[in-house]
């Protein structure tokens, strides 16, 4: 009997020691996690504004609509729609992320009718004017980094694994973000990013999480701040909705030119 | 004319049927100031700075899940100088339904074909507003029936129009117009049918991994217009617009390589003088945040090649073009774009500046300068060369 009991415990620890994850492996399991547990919503439909303050304090609006189509094993399919500034209103960006090949991106400007095909590698630019960059906003896929689990901390309460992440994307403006992820949720509270030179360059708060179809959670509001700029953007969702029956049809270029 | 007045009717009944519903407006109002550095070529084009105002107004409604909606566009520029530039236009007035396999259109609306940008070589469904600009942008409003087929293999577009659109020329008081003058009340039609004659287009367009195609077939009244010489009883000359009824075939591809975008027009038309081939080819390739600043700097280039040789109604006979676009990404979307092309055969050339910043939230401001250099009695651009001018445009977006 004793033989027996001793070797699910001898199998337990060989593996554990087998197992015994490096930070990599640690960090990449939780945000694997994380992926699994935020999928399955299908699409998403939400409208978005932004506030864009500087050092002096003065500010600037943006909104858009956007609506987000889950793509298992691959990037997701997103169309921006703005609706101010006004004189770009009914500007629409369709893009098709992926994990690992460049994106496709369309660009539709309403006063020429035209839809513009445009080089997805400007991922380091601003979007919109704003602290974002496109790489920011865009699908957040497991393959896009490398990861290192770093620590667990308490971040405002509440408990954390903090995951340090090498961006894969040879154009990338960081050279690495520390995400504190919660532990309840699986969902970011804060992320550091750190550009080329590997200084401290923006943080981004995840603020007022709701749960959707009692299992997705989403930030009511998000807060970048740039330190080396002083200035920051503040984007504040509403209206989130889920499986809306949207296809891929929703996301074509016939549908982009009909952006309103 | 009779004809233009029950549209105008229609839309009015339109407008004020979509007035009462539930919808949204928006659109944007302008002021625009050109000055001309040069005195004119004609005397009668006496004036050095013109004022114009602008007004375009937009109502979209949508309804059936967004599946069905109507959008009216109606478009007023009043001229200080130019009667012709007074005018009025419905750029748009549409019914459009969506299923999942096809979206069909009823209506008037504007339809952009093609990747190049100095010249818009295989575009052709509307008419280009010239009195609004050179650059050939502006276009009316064209009435049509549009059926688009989406299949997994591509978009297939089939295009009815019943009512053509001649080209507005500038007023005889104008800067900027032939010399001597078009008169659009001496147009001539190869169709008996004349504006009536019905004009049917096609194009299929995909893309495959990083290439957008576009193949096109446009049959009916040519947009662009022979211009023939004549004279009037007391022996004035003046050019009349002929629009023959031509066949015309083209392609326009894109291909997107990282920061290099690879583009190319080509067409190929018959049943307007001689059958002829046309190209517009080149690339646009960006550097995203020079200098480690925000700013993003594009350069392109683009050659464009027709082989009329002399008798071209364009002016890209055996063209460069090269240009530089600046995006500075800041609050105020502030952007700068110049562009050179340079006439092969006879050394012309023509210079051209575009800059826009946002003021406040609602405030765009913008700046176009357009210079013509060492152009040639032969050439169609010599026309307006003594019409270099810059232009500022301020408009409130609501």
């Amino acid at each position: 009997m004793k033989k027996i009991l001793i070797l699910p415990i001898l199998l337990t620890l060989l593996l554990n020691s087998a197992y015994a994850e490096t930070p990599e492996e640690k960090g990449l399991a939780i945000v694997q996690e994380a992926d699994q547990r935020d999928s399955g919503w299908t699409d998403q439909v939400a409208d978005m504004s932004m506030t864009l303050k500087n050092k002096q304090g003065d500010s600037s609006n943006r909104v858009m609509r956007i609506t987000t189509f889950e793509v298992p094993g691959d990037g997701d399919k997103s169309l921006i729609t703005f609706d101010a500034p006004k004189d770009i209103k009914g500007t629409a960006f369709l893009s098709h992320t992926h994990s690992l090949t460049p994106d496709d991106q369309w660009l539709y400007l309403p006063a020429l009718k035209r839809v513009k095909r445009i080089s997805s590698s400007n991922k380091s630019g601003p979007f919109v004017g704003s602290e974002y960059a496109y790489e920011d906003l865009s699908s957040q896929e497991v393959e896009k980094y490398k990861y290192k689990w770093l620590r667990d901390e308490t971040l405002n309460g509440r408990e954390c694994f903090v995951i340090e992440r090498f961006p894969q994307y040879e154009h990338s403006g960081y050279t690495r973000q520390i995400v504190w992820l919660d532990k309840e949720m699986y969902q970011p509270l804060q992320l550091e990013f750190f550009d080329r030179k590997n200084s401290q360059l923006k943080t981004l708060q995840f603020l007022d999480y709701k749960q959707y179809l009692d299992q997705y959670w989403r930030p009511d509001s998000m807060q970048m701040t740039n330190h080396q700029t002083s200035k920051s953007t503040t984007l504040s969702w509403t209206d989130y909705k889920f499986k809306n029956g949207l296809s891929d049809r929703d996301f074509d270029k016939n549908t982009l030119k009909r952006a309103r | 004319m009779r004809t233009f007045k029950q549209y105008l009717f229609l839309f009015l009944i339109t407008f004020a049927s979509a007035a009462s519903y539930a919808g949204e407006w928006s659109g944007f109002a302008g002021l625009e100031l050109r000055g001309f550095n040069q005195t004119a070529q004609d005397t009668r084009q006496d004036h050095d700075t013109n004022f114009s105002f602008v007004f375009e107004p937009e109502y979209f409604h949508e309804w059936d899940d967004g599946d069905q909606s109507i959008a009216f566009v109606p478009y007023v520029r009043i001229d200080e100088h130019d009667n012709e530039r007074t005018h009025l236009d419905i750029r748009e007035l549409t019914y459009l339904k969506v299923s999942e396999r096809w979206e069909l259109r009823l209506g008037i609306r504007k339809v952009f074909w093609g990747v190049t940008e100095f010249q818009h070589l295989v575009d052709i469904i509307n008419q280009t507003d010239l009195v609004e600009n050179l650059d050939t942008e502006d276009k009316l409003g064209q009435p049509m029936i549009n059926l688009a087929l989406i299949n997994d293999w591509g978009t297939v577009d089939l295009f009815v129009m019943p009512y053509f659109r001649e080209r507005n020329f500038p007023g005889t008081s104008a800067r900027l117009r032939s010399i001597p003058e078009t008169r659009q009340d001496r147009s001539q039609f190869e169709s008996a049918a004349k504006e009536k004659h019905i004009d049917l287009a096609a194009r299929y367009s995909h893309y495959i991994g990083d290439w957008d195609i576009g193949l096109s077939h446009f049959y009916g009244t040519s947009r662009d217009p022979r211009l023939l010489f004549s004279t009037d009883s007391g022996g004035n000359p003046f050019l009349i617009p002929f629009y023959d009824i031509i066949n015309q075939t083209s392609a326009d591809i894109q291909t997107t390589k990282g920061n290099m975008l690879w583009k190319f027009e080509a067409l190929h038309r018959s049943g307007q003088g001689t059958t002829y081939n046309a190209l517009a080819a080149g690339f646009e390739y960006t550097f995203v945040g020079i200098m480690d600043t925000a700013l993003d700097l594009g350069v392109l280039s683009e050659y464009h090649y027709d082989d009329r040789d002399g008798l071209s109604t364009s002016i890209y006979e055996d063209d460069i073009a090269i240009g530089a676009r600046l995006a500075f990404n800041d609050v105020q979307s502030s952007e700068a774009l110049i562009g050179l092309v340079w006439d092969r055969d006879n050394g012309g050339k023509f210079f051209n500046i575009e800059a826009s910043r946002r003021l406040g939230d609602s405030w765009l401001l913008e700046l176009q300068g357009r210079f013509f250099l060492n152009q040639k009695r032969n050439d169609l651009a010599f026309s307006v060369s003594r019409d270099d001018y810059t232009e500022l445009f301020l408009s409130y977006n609501f």
